[in-house]
Parts: structure tokens; C-alpha cells; sequence
């Protein structure tokens, strides 16, 4: 390193780094965990590679924004309790500021007419991305060939779609599923031993 | 009493979108028109193309857009420490299992499940979304649908699939033929 070794400062080295990787990542959770990986695996050597993917994991596994819940991990990671309020301080303000500016300026815009257009639009565009995504996930399902993720998907789907069952309770249906598929699991493995 | 229903309504989309990304969406939709309607159908779509279009996670995207529109600014600060307060909590807790035990079946297994039922959460949103590019709020009938809202669909969906073109890129150009269709047809 070309400058003095050492724990030079990590707190602000973190929370800077953090606003630079979230002000200017777009695309959701799994692109700013790349950046985040380039600087504090290859740059800065904070943390180790495998320590990094079980982070990622942790962080895709635990409910919240993906960002959010990396930057918790990493932050505590390199600085304790401290190290994680920095972390995720520098992970919302960009968002935070540029969605108050956009959310200020949106009533006096979203009335204009050729905005309003524009906006129309991309709402067109906004449907297909979404879509594009769920074909991509679905046929993910798809594969696992499982009757029971099917089910599961199938009933979702007309849970909420036709029926409109508040989505928390799906979600929590959908994880019970889980209990019980693991609990059977593993009293079928106890068995054959 | 607003702040309170704020912050409570954020708090359940933190603590229930499990996957990232999209798998808010239906949770925002669910809290933020559905049952407490403030947004319209249409500003949720704004809000959602608008969190396409910007860095940073939906979920605060949309805590702050919405909480400074009921609120001001003390509103979106309560809303988006609403949606991050069971990250803080439950990452910790469960970042201290995962070290404990490293093998973790249940969760895995609980994940596994609710991966297919988040798909058709966020494909039910993206539905309603399209329903509403189509139709703009209308009776669903073969003669209040906005074909020029049909074709960018088609069209996008098109170069989105088959090759792959970048999300962002995709919106702005359907922005761009929206306002030049729009205005050729005056």
C-alpha cells in the first residue's frame, strides 16, 4: 500500500466508502455486494474472501433490503457496533437524499404534461423489468422440480393475485412450509440410521 | 399518531420482504395503497419506476418517498429507520446462529420455501402493474386499453428477454417513446 499501514481512520474510510458504493450502485442487492466485495476483499483487506460469501449468504437470508442488512454485516465486521452504525448511515443517505429531492419535486412535475408522458412510459418499461425477472425466477422454481415449491408457488400466486390474502400471511404459510419440510427430513434421516 | 403508522407499516415490510430487491414490492403495495392509500395505484408505479431508476435498496427508496409526502421530513427519517430496524435486529441475531452452529437446515429449508412463494408475490405486483399500464385504472375491456402502454410492454419485454438489454436503459427509452408518441399524437 502506498500509504502508512495500519488502522488508519477505518471509520470514516468505511462510512465514505459505503456512500460512494450505494450512491452510485443501481440494480438492487446483488450488484452492490460485488462492489463491496472489490473494495473490502481486494482493496482494503478487511475481510477474506470465504468471509465475504458467508456474509453474502447471511445477508441475502435475513429479512430487509439486501444493501442494508450487507452493510450491517461488513460494517460490524471491520469496527464493532460503531463500525455497523457507520456502515449503514453511509448505505441510506445517498438514497434517502435523492429520493427527498425526486419526492419534493414530484407533485409540481408529475402534473406536467410531458412528464407525465415520459413517466407513462417507463411505467410500460417498469412492467416488462418486473416481469422479465419473475419469467427468470419462476423458471428457477421450475427447475427444482419440487411438487412441493410448486404448490407453494401456484398457491401464492392465486392467494394474493385472486383472493387477495394479506401477503404477510403468505409469507409466513410459505415459511411454516419450511418447518415442517425440515422437520420431516430429518426424522426420515433419524430413521434410517 | 401518523409517525407511529409510519414507522409500524415500514417495520412489517422490513421485517417480511426475505430475497432482496423485488420481494418488497409487493409488501409496499400491500401497506402503502391497500391499506392505508397513501399513494394512488399510479404514484406506486411512479414511486417503483422512479426506485428503478435511482440507487439504493426499494425499501428505502420508498420510505422515504412516501414518508415525506405524508409527513415531511421527519416521516421519512421515521419511515426509513421503520425499514431497517428488523435488518439492525434480526442480522445480528442471526449472524450469531450462523456462527454458532454454520449449518443451518432449518433456515435453509425455510428459505428454499418461501423463494417460490416470494416469485409469485413479486409476479402478482408485476401483474397489477401491467394491468394498470394497460388499462390506466379502467374496466378491463377491449376498448379502454392503451395501446401505446401494450406495445412498450411487448417491445420492452422483447429486448429484455431475447437480448438481454440493460433494465435501465429499457425504462428510459420506453420515458422517451412514451413523451414523443404522446406528443405526435397530441
Amino acid at each position: 500500500m502506498e500509504r502508512s499501514p495500519g488502522k488508519r481512520k477505518p471509520l470514516a474510510k468505511l462510512f465514505f466508502t459505503m456512500l460512494y458504493i450505494s450512491a452510485f450502485t443501481f440494480g438492487g442487492g446483488f450488484v452492490i455486494i460485488t462492489f463491496m466485495k472489490r473494495k473490502f476483499v481486494d482493496e482494503f483487506h478487511w475481510i477474506d474472501e470465504q468471509e465475504m460469501l458467508d456474509m453474502t449468504a447471511l445477508a441475502q437470508s435475513s429479512p430487509g433490503a439486501i444493501a442494508v442488512n450487507a452493510a450491517i454485516l461488513v460494517g460490524y465486521h471491520v469496527a464493532g457496533f460503531a463500525g455497523m452504525v457507520a456502515a449503514v448511515l453511509g448505505t441510506i443517505i445517498p438514497p434517502v437524499a435523492i429520493l427527498s429531492l425526486i419526492s419534493l419535486g414530484y407533485s409540481a412535475f408529475a402534473s406536467n404534461r410531458y412528464v407525465a408522458l415520459t413517466l407513462r412510459g417507463m411505467q410500460a418499461g417498469v412492467a416488462a423489468v418486473i416481469l422479465d425477472v419473475v419469467c427468470s425466477l419462476g423458471a428457477n422454481v421450475l427447475k427444482t422440480k419440487s411438487p412441493v415449491h410448486l404448490t407453494v408457488m401456484v398457491a401464492a400466486f392465486l392467494a394474493t393475485f385472486c383472493f387477495g390474502v394479506n401477503v404477510v400471511y403468505i409469507i409466513l404459510a410459505a415459511g411454516l412450509v419450511g418447518v415442517v419440510l425440515a422437520m420431516y427430513h430429518r426424522k426420515r434421516e433419524g430413521t434410517e440410521e | 399518531m401518523i409517525y407511529w403508522q409510519l414507522f409500524w407499516s415500514f417495520l412489517q415490510i422490513g421485517l417480511f420482504s426475505i430475497g432482496g430487491g423485488y420481494a418488497a414490492m409487493p409488501l409496499i403495495q400491500a401497506q402503502v395503497v391497500e391499506r392505508y392509500a397513501w399513494l394512488s395505484m399510479n404514484e406506486f408505479v411512479d414511486l417503483i419506476t422512479i426506485a428503478e431508476m435511482t440507487p439504493g435498496p426499494i425499501a428505502v427508496n420508498s420510505a422515504t418517498f412516501v414518508g415525506l409526502r405524508i409527513a415531511g421530513f421527519g416521516g421519512a427519517v421515521i419511515a426509513t429507520v421503520g425499514c431497517i430496524t428488523p435488518s439492525l435486529l434480526l442480522v445480528s441475531l442471526l449472524s450469531y446462529v450462523y456462527r454458532r452452529y454454520k449449518d443451518l437446515r432449518v433456515l435453509q429449508s425455510v428459505l428454499s420455501s418461501l423463494r417460490p412463494a416470494v416469485v409469485a408475490l413479486i409476479a402478482s405486483a408485476g401483474l397489477s402493474i401491467l394491468l394498470k399500464v394497460l388499462f390506466n385504472g379502467q374496466a378491463m375491456a377491449l376498448s379502454s386499453v392503451d395501446w401505446v402502454g401494450a406495445g412498450l410492454f411487448a417491445a420492452a419485454l422483447a429486448v429484455l428477454r431475447r437480448f438481454k438489454w440493460n433494465p435501465i436503459l429499457v425504462m428510459a427509452l420506453c420515458g422517451a417513446a412514451g413523451l414523443v408518441i404522446g406528443v405526435l399524437m397530441g
